[in-house]
């Protein structure tokens, strides 16, 4: 299957999210693919707040099904959440319970006054009424497979497929 | 011997008994997760839902308010319902075996039980008769082991030092009833460190002590010779009752850590205590106060070590 | 009864036997080894072939637990699992409760015991009052109740001087001390030998000095008091080798060893397993082999069962807190054919450790098949393997280092005053 250019769709994100970019208006990546995009994002629109990342891992709602994931990283929020309109960076949005998780952990560093969300690619299959503001393409995949942004040693981005693992998410 | 009692079958950690015998990977992952926890324990609102509906049961046979408090408080951090029971007082003392208070607390249906207890081997034996899906954290057993102090210890020293494959480590005091120090030297060496020292007088020292992968001093001075870490551990005053030392004073005039031994050690030296702290005694009040000293933030990695070993054993 | 065992390898170590024959036994004798006499009619014949007969076992140690401990195990239980185990003697430490430490206890458990016509037992009577350590025991009148030797099973003798006095006193008449070497002090509190394991698992250590320091002062009293001295478990490589200077300077003197330290180590620990909580502790693989080389050229004179049945319970605590102890009664004669297996040991060789060794310890007529003797024999399938498990070990304790292990070498039949006191089906 011919899966898009990541870093073409991620320009055309950029744009869009750019005529909304404000004085207070705080990129969000979420751990992996997301901050990533977040980085890059960050670096290209150039918003007055800092970079933050969130690693969802402590409030995920399978942690009784699988357990805590193996590598937690930190959540970095280095602005004040309180007030801020933010916008959530994910790779691929699908299931909506990441997100689920996303918005509950940034309640817990403050109430910001709005939470918008921009995923590289929508694959449809949501489990929880959640939509995405910013949508770099809309793509139908089988159940069986997984997709996932990866990086290069040189920091290039791609999307990958691949089976699902039975004993996986 | 028997299998390693604190692994499953797909070799997770099931129980936190000692640090002794895990894989390095084991430790390490415990490290990561507890710097994740170090961040919410710095928010506005330090709690996270991962174990809501969880019940944690803190066995206390033996009184320790400041360890029982940082458990509670690590639980409650991570939304388990703490339940605090202090059995020296009630139960043991009619008749009911450590075994019997078990099993009823089992039935009450706990998912984890952290075990303090002034015997040896307690734990483990909780580990081995408990209900099958209860994880055990030993929170001290006897001279044994206290592995979640361990662990904070060497989760400070990751955090000051970045690296343990270049340092030298001194423990100082009275390793023989020490489960501390067994804990730490059991973490220290697993993580690579290359030199851990232990500083101490023959009395103070278990037998075959180097066989743990320590090299052996009783001369203070020459044993803090260029370390990186000093591990300072609390001298019980019983030792001078049962003629293991003369006097306090003797013991800090040649074992406690005063500002002119620091300065024989790295000039970066960081300087770790347990607690509670005896000043004047094993330690001078201005290196515990000083500028190497790290025994504060200690308190505050430990909550967060805690946090992270209840919730890789709830997970797993 | 008349009782011929046929076709079986009849070994006796006393009378360098080791051959098919078959035994015939009359009136509770040995009548013969070898072709029945002539007029010799058995009405009951056993069918060994393939089986080893051998003098029935003498035990210098066993806790009994009777009187005062009889939820630990009774006498029954107890003397059923002796003949399990091929036992037709053995010795009972005076460690009871009360101690055996006057005439009319000794005498009831004899009585006792003779009624339940099992194993023959031996008291050993307590060498002070209550075995507190401070007043004598009436030792000529115990001796007369049935007393074959006196010690102070595992409680201590501080006082030297009463230690001293104790084994001339008892010296006067030639009655036997048997004496477990430990350092009341040294010792006090420890749980493990004080070496890598006890550091590791950070359990209360008892040193081996406490075992040579104890050690010495008794070789020196026996030397000073002429006592016929027994010294009783010894547990490590240096105790022996103390024991071996002993005697190449003329010390009479004896020793005993238990089966589980010729085994284990105190690796065998392992994670705070309290059925290797033992008295003496396990020392240190050295010492095990020490133990062994006392074993093979003779400074150990005997291998004892060391029993000591102990209640589930008791060991379902915390290692030191658990109670110390292993059965010992069914697992005597299978840990001396491991030993004698894995040093390349004569079989004959071995069980002059667990027979004839023993007896002349005890000082009685047994352990031994030479024609006149007492017809107490053990009939064993030298090659069987069992499992020891609870439901199969007849003792009321259940606990021991090797519960769940295989070990060769089972009882088939055990045979006291030419009766068959036990049959293994």
């Amino acid at each position: 299957m011919q899966l898009p250019d990541a870093e073409q769709l991620l320009i055309e994100l950029a744009a869009s999210l750019r005529p909304d970019i404000t004085q207070n208006t705080a990129l969000v990546g979420i751990h992996t693919g997301g901050a990533w995009l977040a980085e890059w994002l960050h670096q290209h629109l150039k918003p007055s707040l800092p970079l933050g990342t969130l690693d969802v891992s402590f409030y995920r709602d399978d942690f009784a099904q699988i357990g805590l994931h193996p590598q937690v990283r930190p959540s970095n929020i280095p602005f004040q959440v309180e007030g801020s309109h933010i916008i959530l960076i994910d790779d691929v949005l699908y299931t909506g319970r990441t997100i689920r998780a996303a918005i509950n952990e940034l309640f817990d560093y403050g109430r910001p006054a709005s939470i918008r969300l921009a995923a590289l690619i929508d694959r449809g299959g949501r489990e929880l009424p959640i939509a995405a503001q910013y949508v770099g393409m809309a793509l139908e995949l089988p159940w069986d497979k997984m997709l996932a942004l990866k990086k290069s040693a040189w920091g290039k981005m791609s999307l990958s497929l691949h089976d699902k693992r039975r004993d996986n998410e | 011997m028997s299998n390693n009692p604190q692994l499953n079958k797909n070799g997770d950690l099931e129980h936190l008994l000692t640090t002794e015998g895990l894989p390095a990977p084991i430790l390490l992952n415990i490290l990561d997760t507890a710097k994740s926890f170090v961040g919410v324990t710095e928010r506005d609102v330090k709690k996270v839902p991962l174990l809501r509906g969880k019940s944690i049961f803190n066995l206390f046979f033996e009184p320790s308010t400041r360890t029982r408090t940082t458990f509670e408080i690590a639980a409650k951090r991570l939304s388990a319902d703490v339940v605090n029971l202090n059995i020296s007082a009630s139960s043991q003392s009619k008749g009911e075996t450590l075994l019997d208070t078990v099993n009823n607390l089992s039935a009450m249906h706990a998912d984890m039980f952290v075990v303090r207890h002034s015997q040896s081997g307690a734990a483990h034996l909780i580990a081995r008769h408990a209900r099958p899906d209860i994880h055990v954290i030993n929170a001290g057993d006897g001279r044994h082991a206290h592995p979640t102090q361990g662990l904070l210890d060497v989760f400070t020293i990751r955090h000051y030092k970045r690296d343990f494959r270049n340092l030298r480590v001194a423990i100082v005091g009275d390793i023989l009833h020490s489960r501390v120090a067994r804990s730490q030297i059991h973490a220290l060496t697993t993580l690579g460190v290359p030199e851990v020292r232990v500083i101490a007088p023959k009395t103070l020292l278990p037998s075959k002590v180097e066989r743990l992968g320590v090299h052996v001093y009783h001369e203070m001075r020459q044993g803090l010779k260029d370390v990186d870490v000093l591990m300072m551990l609390r001298l019980q005053n019983e030792r001078m009752l049962n003629a293991r030392l003369p006097s306090t004073e003797e013991y800090f005039k040649y074992y406690g850590l005063t500002q002119e031994k620091l300065s024989l050690a790295r000039p970066d030296a960081i300087v770790l205590h347990p607690g509670p702290m005896n000043r004047g005694v094993e330690i001078d009040s201005a290196v515990a106060d000083g500028r190497q000293s790290v025994i504060l933030p200690q308190v505050t990695f430990g909550i967060a070590v805690r946090m992270a070993v209840m919730s890789i054993l709830a997970g797993n | 009864m008349e009782l011929v065992i046929r076709n079986g390898r009849v070994i006796d170590p006393k009378n360098r036997i080791d051959a098919i024959m078959d035994v015939s036994i009359s009136a509770g004798k040995i009548m013969a080894l070898g072709a029945a006499p002539s007029g010799f009619h058995a009405q009951h014949q056993i069918e060994a072939r393939d089986l080893v007969v051998a003098p029935g076992l003498v035990d210098l140690s066993a806790r009994l637990r009777e009187p005062g401990f009889e939820y630990k195990a009774t006498l029954e239980s107890e003397m059923r699992a002796a003949v399990a185990g091929g036992i037709t003697s053995l010795a009972c430490s005076p460690d009871t409760d009360p101690p055996l430490d006057e005439p009319g206890l000794v005498e009831m458990l004899k009585h006792r015991a003779r009624n339940l016509n099992q194993a023959h037992v031996y008291p050993i009577g307590a060498l002070t009052k209550g075995l507190k350590g401070e007043w004598l025991t009436e030792m000529a009148e115990l001796r007369d109740a049935g007393c074959v030797a006196f010690g102070q099973a595992d409680m201590p003798l501080p006082n030297t001087r009463v230690m001293m006095q104790a084994m001339q006193y008892a010296s006067t008449f030639g009655f036997g001390v048997w004496l477990r070497p430990q350092d009341t002090t040294l010792a006090d509190g420890g749980v493990a030998h004080d070496g890598e394991v006890a550091t590791r698992l950070g359990l209360p250590a008892v040193p081996v000095c406490a075992e040579t320091l104890a050690l010495s002062n008794i070789i020196l009293m026996a030397r000073e008091t002429g006592a016929k001295v027994h010294v009783c478990r010894i547990s490590s490589a240096e105790g022996a080798a103390m024991i071996r200077a002993a005697r190449r300077q003329g010390l009479p003197i004896t020793c005993d060893v238990g089966a589980n330290h010729i085994h284990l180590s105190e690796m065998d620990i392992g994670f705070f397993d309290s059925n290797c909580h033992l008295v003496p502790p396990l020392r240190a693989i050295s010492d095990r082999d020490g133990l062994r080389g006392g074993l093979l050229d003779g400074t150990i004179n005997a291998i004892c069962s060391d029993h000591a049945p102990v209640d589930e319970d008791a060991k379902l605590l915390p290692f030191a807190e658990a109670e110390s102890g292993a059965t010992g009664l069914e697992l005597l004669l299978p840990l001396t054919l491991k030993w004698a297996a894995e040093t390349r040991i004569p079989l004959a060789a071995a069980l002059a450790k667990i027979t004839l060794e023993p007896a002349r310890i005890l000082g009685v007529d047994a352990g031994h098949l030479s024609p006149g003797a007492p017809a107490d024999l053990c009939i064993f399938d030298p090659l069987q393997y069992w499992t020891v498990e609870p439901a199969v070990l007849k003792s009321q304790g259940k606990n021991t280092p090797f519960l769940g292990m295989e070990l060769q070498g089972r009882v088939k039949y055990t045979v006291i005053n030419g009766n068959i006191v036990h049959e293994d089906r």
